[in-house]
């Protein structure tokens, strides 16, 4: 095989590639803000809740929340592993990058002067305008830094789907490197993340650029 | 008629007992100045004033309706706070601006967004309000680009958007370099000329003097001494006041 048909057919995977990255901020951005909240409540059951699942999500590898996730039903349940392994490799991806972006969050909303909630508040605000008007814009500016860092690493992360065999660019050009015994296919996978990376970078620099207008 | 009253407020942090049964009342158009040694309590009345902190017992107040009552020993508020929040302002000693929002956005999102009032005519009010302070030119301004006293002049004008019938201040000069106190003290004077009904904590003597209908001396959570300016300076009766106007003339 030419390197010219591996690379091919690697990229044949960044499609399924770029559906874990994106589908997953679409829902690990979210779900995380609703962790932190629940970590942040004044109710000691929820807060324990939210910590304690952070902290599992957080001490243990993502390898095996992939597993759990794409296999445990079957196991546990007899529920049989569907053919699509999108589903499953998504929603362990959306749950663990929750955790991590949870906590990003949290820091950024305990950052937040005192004052900002209060002047908000005697100028008749309610808690939740407060929270959307006041606070979470100044909160995202805030933790876009670390949340850029986070998501450079979702990027390399996707190549962890190899794990249940889902078929992105990583799990191909794995397969490729075993039946051609070539390594080649590693040094391709790894100019994929990188340029991939790059990109990343890129957007996130022009976006701190577009947010920087006022100092904080 | 009285704008607000504080009837015997009790308030205690944990241990520390912090409002000591402090009755005073704001007549309309009336400028209290609060004087006192630091950690008498003269912010925590403030934020018990404006619903930043819950006092334990006592009755506050605005236009003859009571936002506290007593049931049973303990100490209830209105349900409607919200409606009493319009009646006043607050002037925080370190602005608390909206760094995010430039500075007619400052003043017109409460406006505009929370009491749901005519867009073109709020931004007509705060370009009025901008103008008369000098800091028209500083409209599409964000907070980071003004000085300390540009900052809480825009914070006295963002208090001034909801056209509050009284003004809380704590300590609006504290925070500033030297040289910017005069521009913010300036501007508070010209509202007391314009008879806006005010209550400012202050360290400034010579100022509250020179503006306040009223001064209130308080020391250890109680008032110790209230009244008209030439007498409280002028005739001052109490040791511990006394002790503070000659700490405060030998700094
Ligand atoms: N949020 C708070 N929690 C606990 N103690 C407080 C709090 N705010 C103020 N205090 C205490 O209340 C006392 C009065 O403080 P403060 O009202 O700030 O005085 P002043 O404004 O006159 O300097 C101080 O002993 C201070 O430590
Ligand atoms: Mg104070």
């Amino acid at each position: 095989m030419t390197l010219m048909t591996m690379a091919l057919k690697m990229a044949s995977g960044l499609e399924k590639t770029c559906a874990i990255f994106f589908l997953t901020l679409l829902f690990a951005l979210p779900l995380g803000m609703v962790v932190a909240l629940m970590r942040g409540s004044k109710y000691k059951v929820i807060s324990g809740a939210a910590s304690f699942i952070i902290s599992v999500l957080r001490g243990t590898p993502l390898m095996l929340q992939l597993i759990a996730v794409t296999y445990g039903p079957y196991y546990l349940f007899g529920i049989s592993v569907s053919r699509n392994k999108l589903i499953p490799v998504v929603v362990a991806f959306s749950i663990n990058y929750a955790a991590y972006f949870a906590e990003i969050y949290r820091s950024g909303i305990e950052s937040m002067p005192v004052g900002q909630y209060e002047a908000a508040q005697v100028l008749g605000y309610s808690r939740v305008q407060t929270f959307f008007k006041i606070i979470f814009p100044q909160v995202i500016r805030r933790i876009l830094p670390s949340m850029t860092n986070e998501i450079v690493t979702l990027v390399k992360d996707t190549s962890m789907a190899f794990t249940v065999s889902y078929q992105e660019m990583f799990t191909i050009g794995k397969q490729i490197a075993n039946s051609e015994t070539s390594f080649i296919p590693f040094v391709v996978a790894g100019v994929f993340y990188y340029v991939f990376n790059a990109a990343v970078s890129f957007i996130m620099r022009r976006v701190e650029k577009a947010m920087s207008y006022y100092k904080i | 008629m009285s704008i607000m009253k504080m009837s015997d407020i009790q308030k205690s942090f944990g241990s520390n007992h912090v409002l000591k049964g402090i009755s005073f009342s704001v007549d309309k158009g009336e400028v209290v100045s609060i004087i006192g040694p630091s950690g008498s309590g003269k912010s925590t009345l403030l934020r018990c004033a404006t619903f930043l902190e819950t006092i334990d017992s006592g009755i506050i107040s605005y236009d003859d309706k009571d936002v506290t009552k007593n049931v049973n020993g303990k100490c209830v508020y209105a349900k409607n706070l919200n409606d009493f929040r319009h009646i006043f302002g607050l002037v925080f000693q370190n602005f608390n601006l909206f760094p995010h929002y430039s500075v007619l956005k400052n003043m017109m999102d409460a406006p505009v967004s929370i009491m749901k009032r005519d867009k073109r005519e709020v931004r007509e009010e705060c370009m009025m309000l901008l103008e008369k302070m000098g800091l028209a030119d500083k409209a599409d301004a964000y907070p980071c680009e003004l000085s300390g006293g540009q900052q809480q002049r825009v914070s006295i004008v963002r208090a001034l958007a909801m056209n509050p019938e009284i003004l809380f201040f704590d300590e609006p000069t504290s925070a500033l370099d030297p040289e910017l106190t005069g521009e913010v003290l300036k501007v508070i004077k010209q509202l007391a000329k314009e008879k806006m009904t005010m209550v400012i904590v202050t360290h400034e003597m010579a100022f509250a003097r020179a503006v306040s209908d009223k001064v209130i001396f308080m020391s250890g959570g109680v008032i110790v001494e209230q009244g008209a300016p030439e007498e409280v300076f002028g005739n001052t009766r109490s040791e511990r006041m006394k002790q503070f106007l000659q700490n405060y003339n030998r700094d």
